[in-house]
């Protein structure tokens, strides 16, 4: 767990660069209004990007984000408005249904958890691999959400009767957005877990070395179940709030790429895919990076079709910065 | 003549650390040096100078009276240096003759030229005397014949000097006996050898010279006629050592019992024995005899296909060592390094692992108390490290193995498995460790020892249950100990029992 407070510093200082040349370019971007709206978006990144932490720090992966955010998005809508929705075979049963919105929120957070129990019960003891189990959940869950949502995109209208869903989730506390307010208290909470409890260490042991963790009297399948669990749990809330968040659910494109946000902030915040590695502040960090970045496309006028562009190469170079530096401090303690 | 390599003076600094200050070789054709020291002392870094991994800070390196710089393997290889590691670098995917030309396939219009291949590697495993077939897979292959291979990928490289680090560490007796043969006959070959080992008996058996270094420098040396244990251990760690004195046995009522305990390995085979409360029993045999599948089934690592594992009149649940760990059976396993500890971790996070949850409140840890813990086993068990955050990697085998032991004390054992405890261990630590293993014992505490190093299994065993293929073939007990009867039930010539 040695060497975090230096990733740390390293894409603290590329995120401070980055904010200050876009400050310098475009008065805009400490605007209230811009800062709020970023601050919005972090928080609905950010939380299943802990979530994906979470997986990546136990040595795994999880790629169907993307996918469940439209799965989810769709049954959400379809639960809310169940009037003008009509769910195909086999769902049938749940069709005229008159879902309170507390239980259909539960239910969607639910859902994802269910399928992150379903994931980690594959890999853990099916033995399945964690890119392929996750890699046919993206198309799966893709396709499940098109067929159920009949390939239309499904809205949530006026709100009649959650409006004070659809008010919490787009609102603001104290003029903090909701969603980042959310993200703040989660960040909190996973941070004791991680770097604090034993839960956290038992994560991390086993992402470094398995079979030495089991052979210390971890049960390392029930605890590599639950990051999937947790992380399938943190997508079920964030479903909720990038839903109404886009108040239309495209089955087939919305939540595109998510899984790679969610992944590329963790590895960009210290994470290694090998796994044991990895921390709260970092994985924050790097979500906060990527959303200046995309606000940076915006605000400089740059063509918006070069946006995955800017995001791959700044990536790169935070990922090379930080293999220069790691050769380098492995260089001078080389033995 | 010219000695084929000599160094001079050579010191080799890292930050904090002298590793080397000012030591100084010979190496002659057709000699075998051993080069002897304890974990620490600078056997490794000069090693690595030699095969070009690392540069020297200062002094000179002269090959065939000519002062070089070597710098890289490659320099290293066109020197005629060989040097096989202790880890094998082979692949167990190819087959032999691919592992000894791998990265110089012979080719023909840039396709590997197979035949030329497979002929050329069978003309040196002839040479070496090795009954293997070019074409098996490495996996097929015991760890000694492995060896053979990289003996044999040295000599295609026309090697003029071979350097060999603890090259018997994981043989056993007769294949030990085997890679002895085939370094003698290099020696008749006119090849230098430098042998480095902790086993002192077979450096007695081989070498023409005894190099000591100590603390980074040269501790002494000693002509084949002044070669004896004592000697040499004396010029390890400059004074001398008691040997492991024979003790009583405090045995009492049976602790750990194993009833018809079957592995994947051996299926058809049933093991039973038992360890008593107070007792040190070794499973001795050869390597492959199902040593340490019994040990890792009885852990709960491997899921056994049959049989029952009871402690003190309790039945285990196998197949997982959380039960075993709770049930007080901790496991010191014959690779430390990737199943033992996580080495990337500390010291202290190392010895705190198992015992985790002990420090924590509502699952939260108490870093103060965790500390505090750490601090104690580390002292206890005399853990030579700068401080407890220092990743357990670099620290030396001896030490490393005390942080294995350290972290299952805090369990407070009633059975410790203990599979090859001093393998890559010096002799200070190793006496440490078997001081350790009476002191275990005199509390009660049933130790299960595996090993293949026979001055360990007749030095500190009450009793030694021989294993052959799987099956016990034989329970001895102390003084019914010796080579013989220990070898005669190993190659499975004893009664069934």
């Amino acid at each position: 767990m040695k060497g975090l407070l230096r990733k740390e510093t390293g894409i603290f200082v590329l995120l401070v660069v980055v904010c200050a040349a876009t400050a310098m370019k475009s008065h805009e971007f400490l605007g209230i209004q811009n800062l709020q709206n970023t601050a919005r978006l972090i928080g609905m990144y950010g939380i299943f990007s802990i979530g994906v932490g979470l997986v990546i720090i136990t040595g795994g992966i999880d790629l169907t984000l993307g996918s469940v955010f439209a799965l989810l998005g769709v049954l959400l809508a379809m639960f809310l408005n169940p009037k003008e929705n009509d769910f195909p075979w086999p769902l049938g049963w749940l069709d005229n249904r008159f879902w309170p919105w507390p239980i259909a929120v539960i239910a969607v957070i639910a859902i994802g958890a269910l399928l992150g129990t379903f994931h980690g019960f594959l890999i853990t003891r099916v033995k399945l691999q964690p890119f392929i189990v996750t890699l046919c959940g993206l198309l799966f869950y893709r396709g499940m959400a098109r067929y159920i949502a009949g390939d239309e995109t499904k809205g949530f209208h006026d709100a009649k009767g959650f409006e004070s869903l659809q008010n919490f989730a787009t609102g603001s506390l104290w003029g903090f957005p909701i969603t980042f307010v959310i993200l703040i208290v989660l960040s909190v909470i996973m941070w004791v877990v991680l770097h604090r409890s034993v839960y956290g260490r038992y994560l991390y042991a086993i992402g470094r070395n398995e079979e030495a963790a089991r052979f210390s009297g971890i049960n390392t399948k029930r605890v590599i179940a639950s990051a999937y669990i947790l992380c399938g749990l943190f997508a079920g809330l964030s479903a909720v709030l990038i839903a109404f968040y886009t108040n239309a659910v495209a089955p087939s494109s919305h939540g595109n790429f998510y899984e790679l946000y969610g992944i590329a902030a963790a590895v960009l915040g210290g994470c290694s895919l090998r796994g044991g590695e990895g921390s709260v502040v970092g994985i924050l960090l790097g979500t906060i990076l990527l959303q200046v970045l995309q606000n940076l496309v915006n605000l400089l006028g740059i063509p918006s079709s070069l946006n995955y562009a800017v995001m791959g190469a700044v990536i790169m170079v935070g990922v090379l910065a930080d293999q220069l530096l790691a050769n380098r401090s492995a260089a001078k303690r080389a033995t | 003549m010219n000695p084929l390599i000599e160094v001079r003076g050579v010191v080799k600094r890292y930050p904090g650390v002298v590793a080397l200050g000012g030591v100084s070789l010979k190496i002659y054709e057709g000699e075998v040096v051993a080069l002897i020291g304890e974990n620490g002392a600078g056997k490794s870094t000069l090693m690595k100078i030699l095969g070009g991994l690392v540069n020297q800070d200062e002094g000179e390196i002269l090959i065939d009276g000519k002062q070089e710089t070597i710098g890289s393997v490659a320099r290293a290889t066109e020197f005629g240096i060989a040097l096989i590691h202790q880890e094998l670098n082979t692949l167990d995917n190819l087959d032999v003759a691919g592992n000894i030309y791998l990265g110089r396939e012979p080719t023909v219009l840039g396709i590997m030229n197979r035949a030329k291949m497979r002929a050329d590697a069978g003309a040196l495993l002839e040479k070496l005397g090795l009954p293997i077939s070019v074409d098996t897979p490495l996996e097929k292959l015991s760890l000694a014949h492995k060896q053979m291979v990289e003996i044999a990928k040295a000599l295609s490289l026309n090697a003029k000097v071979l350097i060999m680090d603890e090259p018997t560490s994981s043989l056993t007796l007769t294949e030990t006996e085997q890679l002895l043969e085939i370094v003698k006959e290099l020696r008749g070959k006119g090849v230098g050898i430098v042998y480095i080992s902790h086993r002192l008996g077979e450096v007695k058996g081989i070498a023409d010279r005894v190099v000591a270094l100590r603390d980074g420098k040269n501790a002494g040396d000693l002509d084949q006629e002044h070669i004896t244990h004592e000697a040499m251990v004396r010029l390890m760690v400059g004074r001398d050592l008691e040997r492991a004195a024979a003790r009583d046995s405090v045995a009492g009522a049976d602790r750990l019992v194993v009833k018809n305990l079957r592995t994947m390995r051996y299926p058809a085979e049933q093991v039973s024995f038992e360890v008593k409360a107070g007792e040190i029993l070794c499973l001795a045999g050869l390597v492959g005899a199902g040593r340490s599948e019994a040990a890792l089934a009885i852990f709960g690592a491997d899921q056994p296909l049959g049989g029952e594992v009871w402690l003190d009149g309790n039945q285990i649940p196998t197949g997982l060592p959380l039960n075993a760990i709770n049930a007080g059976i901790c496991l010191v396993p014959e690779d430390r390094r990737q199943v033992g500890l996580i080495v990337e971790w500390s010291v202290k996070e190392n010895i705190t692992l198992p015992g985790l949850r002990r420090f924590a409140h509502a699952g939260l840890i108490d870093r103060r108390a965790e500390t505090d813990a750490a601090t104690t086993q580390s002292k206890r068990f005399n853990v030579k490290t700068p401080n407890l955050d220092v990743a357990v990697a670099s620290l030396s085998g001896g030490n490393q193995q005390k942080v294995v032991v350290g972290k299952w004390m805090m369990q407070n054992p009633k059975v410790l498995i203990m599979d090859e405890p001093t393998r890559g261990v010096d002799v200070g630590a190793k006496a440490e460790i078997y001081d350790l293993m009476r002191k275990l014992t005199s509390e009660g505490v049933a130790i299960l020892m595996i090993s293949s190093d026979m001055e360990e299994v007749l030095g500190v065993s009450d009793r030694v249950a021989v294993m052959h293929e799987g099956a016990v073939t034989g329970v001895l007990p102390r003084n019914e100990c010796n080579e013989e009867s220990i070898m005669r039930l190993a190659v499975g010539k004893g009664r069934k029992g």
